[in-house]
C-alpha cells in the first residue's frame, strides 16, 4: 500500500517535470543557468559592489542578496536593542514608562507590516522637501526626499597603516582583558584601559608619522537637482528599516517580557535579600535565566525579519526578491530557475541563522534541569 | 536584656485592604533564637520578610541594627548585607554553580576579590557539609544540599542576622534533619536567628522563645518550654494539639 503511494506520488512528479519542461520549450524559454552571465542591462540605485549596466545577471543576485543582508542585519540589530529596553519597560513600575511601552507594542504589532512599510515611504521620507530645500544639518547633511546624503570619508594611500595601527589596538584590548580575567580569578586586579589608551595612541601616532594624514573628507553639494559627493542613503532603505525594525521590535519587546516573567519571583526576592541592586539582579539573575526562554522564540523573530525585507518589493528597495525574482525573472523569464535560486538563499539564510541561536541557546541552557 | 538588634513597634501591614500584620511589637537581643509559629495565613512569614523589606510596612517603625527601615536605598543596603535571609523554596540561581550562587553578592555587592570571595564560599560550604559540590550546578543536587547552599550563600555575606522561612517545609522528611543540624550548630555558635517554622523539636532544642501568631497578631510569646506544656491562649492551645 505504502509503495504504491510512493509510487504514485513518483509519477505525479515526473509528469509535472516533463509538463514544465515541455510547456517551457513550446514557449521557447531557455532553461539552465547560463543566463547568470549574461549583461543585465538595468540599473540598481543602491550597490555595495561595483555594478554597472554591463554587469551581469549574476552580478544582480550578489547585490541583492547584500541589500538583503544589510537591511536584515541593520533591523535585526535595531530590533533587537528597542524590543529589549521595551521589554523591560513593559515590567516598570512607573505607570507612564509602562504604558507608553504597551501603547507602542499594541500599535506596531497591530498594523499590517506592508502598511508601515507603505506609510514611512510615502507618507513620509517622500514628503521630505526636495533636494534643493533639503534640511541642511551644517551644510555637510542633508535631509531631502531623495533620501539621506552625509559625508564620505575617503581613504588615499597610506590608509593601510591606520588600519595596521586600528588591528593593534583591538589585539591590545583582546590581550588585556584576557590578561585581568585570568588575573582575577587570583585575586589581583589588572589595569584594562591606561594600557590600552597609551598602545593605542602609539599605534596610531606611528601611522601618522608614516603615512601623515591619507584620508579627506568628500561633503555633499547640491548641483543642479540633486546632491553630488558624499554617501546617500536612499529613502526605500531607511524606509524599510524603520518599518521592519519598528515592526519587529514589537513583538520582541513581548517575547522579552514575556522571558523576564517567567523567572521565578523568588530569584528577585532572592537577590533582593542577598543586597544586590535592581539593576545587577535583572543583569546577573533574572536576564541570563531569562534567555533560555526568549531565545527560541527570537530567533523566529529574526528569521521573519529576514524573510520580511522581501516586501520592499513594494517600494522598490533592491533586495533580491526585487532585483532578482523581480527584475531579473521579467527579463529572463525563467522563473523556475530564478524562484529556485531565490528560495534557496532564503533557505540557507534562515537555517544558518537558526543554527547559530540554536548552538547559543545550547550554550546557556541549564545544567541539571529540563530546559 | 541587652540592646536589641531588632526593634519592631507598633508596626502593621495590609495586602490591599487586608490586614496582615497588626501592631506588631518585637524586639529581639543579639545572639537570641526566636522561633515562630502558627496557622498558614498568619503572617508570620510576612513579618520576618518585613525585616529585610522584601515587604514593606505601612505603620509603626522597625529597627535593625539601630538603622531604620524606611524607603532609602542606603538603608537598605546597609540592612540587606547585615541579615542573610534562607527561603522555603531555596531560591538559588539555576544558571550559576553552587560556588558561583555563594560568591554572587560578596563579589558585586561587598567588591571583594573573586579568590577571597571563593576561599570563604568553600570554607562555609564545609560548615555546611558539602564542600565537594562546590562545581555543580543546583539543580544536580538534592533538596536538603539545596538548602545547605542557601544557608551558606546567605552567610557568605558575613551576616549578624538569619532569617528563615520555613527552610524544611519543601523537603523530604529524611531530609530535613540534615538541615536542622545545620541550623542548630549555627545556632550554637551564637547567631541571631529568626525561624519561621513548624519543627517543634527544633523549637525546644534551640529557641529562647517562641512566638504564635494568628490572624496577623503576636498571640503569645513564651520560652519553649511553658511555650509548649502550658500555652495560655485559647487559639494557641488549638494550634498546639493540631501540630504536635
Amino acid at each position: 500500500m505504502q509503495a504504491a503511494v510512493l509510487g504514485a506520488l513518483l509519477l505525479a512528479m515526473v509528469w509535472l517535470v516533463a509538463n514544465v519542461q515541455s510547456n517551457l520549450e513550446r514557449q521557447n524559454i531557455n532553461s539552465g543557468f547560463g543566463f547568470l552571465s549574461e549583461r543585465a542591462g538595468f540599473g540598481i540605485n543602491q550597490t555595495l559592489i561595483d555594478y554597472t549596466e554591463d554587469s551581469s545577471f549574476g552580478r544582480v543576485l550578489t547585490v541583492g542578496l547584500l541589500n538583503t543582508l544589510l537591511v536584515s542585519v541593520l533591523g535585526v540589530f535595531f530590533a533587537t536593542v528597542l524590543g529589549f529596553s521595551l521589554g523591560v519597560a513593559r515590567l516598570s513600575s512607573n505607570w507612564l514608562i509602562n504604558k507608553t511601552a504597551m501603547v507602542y507594542v499594541e500599535i506596531f504589532r497591530n498594523v499590517p507590516l506592508l502598511l508601515q512599510i507603505m506609510f514611512w515611504y510615502f507618507g513620509v521620507l517622500r514628503n521630505l522637501p526636495t533636494p534643493r530645500q533639503a534640511v541642511s544639518f551644517g551644510d555637510a547633511m542633508f535631509l531631502s526626499n531623495r533620501g539621506i546624503v552625509v559625508p564620505a570619508i575617503e581613504a588615499g594611500s597610506g590608509a593601510g597603516w591606520y588600519a595596521a595601527a586600528l588591528a593593534i589596538g583591538l589585539a591590545a584590548f583582546i590581550w588585556l582583558r584576557r590578561r585581568a580575567r585570568l588575573a582575577l580569578a587570583d585575586g589581583t586586579m589588572m589595569p584594562i584601559w591606561r594600557p590600552l589608551l597609551m598602545v593605542t595612541v602609539a599605534s596610531f601616532g606611528v601611522a601618522a608619522l608614516l603615512a601623515g594624514v591619507p584620508f579627506s573628507l568628500d561633503v555633499p553639494a547640491l548641483k543642479g537637482f540633486n546632491f553630488r559627493g558624499g554617501i546617500t542613503v536612499i529613502p526605500e532603505f531607511v524606509a524599510l528599516l524603520l518599518a521592519l525594525s519598528l515592526y519587529t521590535a514589537a513583538f520582541i519587546a513581548e517575547i522579552v517580557r514575556a522571558g523576564i516573567q517567567s523567572v521565578s519571583k523568588g530569584q528577585r526576592e532572592a537577590a533582593a535579600a542577598l543586597g544586590l541592586p535592581d539593576k545587577t539582579a535583572l543583569s546577573l539573575v533574572v536576564i541570563p535565566q531569562a534567555l533560555r526562554v526568549i531565545i527560541p522564540p527570537l530567533t523566529s523573530q529574526y528569521l521573519n525579519l529576514t524573510k520580511n525585507s522581501s516586501l520592499a518589493v513594494a517600494i522598490a528597495y533592491p533586495d533580491i526578491v526585487s532585483v532578482f525574482a523581480g527584475t531579473t525573472l521579467t527579463q529572463v523569464g525563467q522563473a523556475v530557475e530564478i524562484i529556485f535560486i531565490t528560495m534557496m538563499i532564503y533557505l540557507s539564510l534562515s537555517l544558518l541563522t537558526s543554527y547559530a541561536m540554536n548552538r547559543y541557546n545550547a550554550r546557556i541552557a541549564l545544567v541539571g534541569q529540563d530546559a | 536584656m541587652s540592646d536589641p538588634v531588632i526593634r519592631i513597634n507598633k508596626m502593621n501591614k495590609w495586602f490591599g485592604n487586608f490586614h496582615v500584620l497588626r501592631d506588631i511589637n518585637l524586639n529581639v537581643a543579639a545572639g537570641e533564637k526566636i522561633v515562630i509559629c502558627g496557622p498558614s495565613g498568619s503572617g508570620k512569614s510576612t513579618l520576618i520578610r518585613c525585616i529585610n523589606r522584601l515587604e514593606a510596612h505601612q505603620e509603626g517603625e522597625i529597627e535593625v541594627e539601630g538603622i531604620t527601615l524606611d524607603g532609602s536605598l542606603k538603608n537598605l543596603e546597609d540592612i540587606r548585607s547585615n541579615v542573610g535571609m534562607v527561603f522555603q523554596q531555596f531560591n538559588l540561581f539555576p544558571h550559576m554553580t553552587v560556588l558561583e550562587n555563594c560568591t554572587l553578592s560578596p563579589i558585586w555587592v561587598q567588591q571583594k576579590p573573586k579568590a577571597e570571595a571563593e576561599k570563604l564560599a568553600r570554607e562555609l560550604l564545609a560548615r555546611v557539609r558539602i564542600p565537594d559540590q562546590a562545581d555543580k550546578y543546583p539543580g544536580q543536587l538534592s533538596g536538603g544540599q539545596q538548602q545547605r547552599v542557601a544557608i551558606a550563600r546567605a552567610l557568605c555575606m558575613n551576616p549578624r542576622i538569619m532569617l528563615f522561612d520555613e527552610p524544611t517545609s519543601a523537603l523530604d522528611p529524611e531530609m530535613i534533619k540534615e538541615v536542622l543540624d545545620v541550623m542548630v550548630e549555627l545556632a550554637e555558635e551564637g547567631m541571631t536567628m529568626l525561624c519561621v517554622t513548624h519543627e517543634m523539636g527544633f523549637a525546644r532544642q534551640v529557641a529562647d522563645r517562641v512566638i504564635f501568631m494568628d490572624e496577623g497578631e503576636i498571640v503569645e510569646e513564651n520560652a519553649p518550654e511553658a511555650f509548649f506544656s502550658n500555652p495560655e491562649n485559647e487559639r494557641t492551645q488549638l494550634f498546639l494539639s493540631q501540630v504536635l
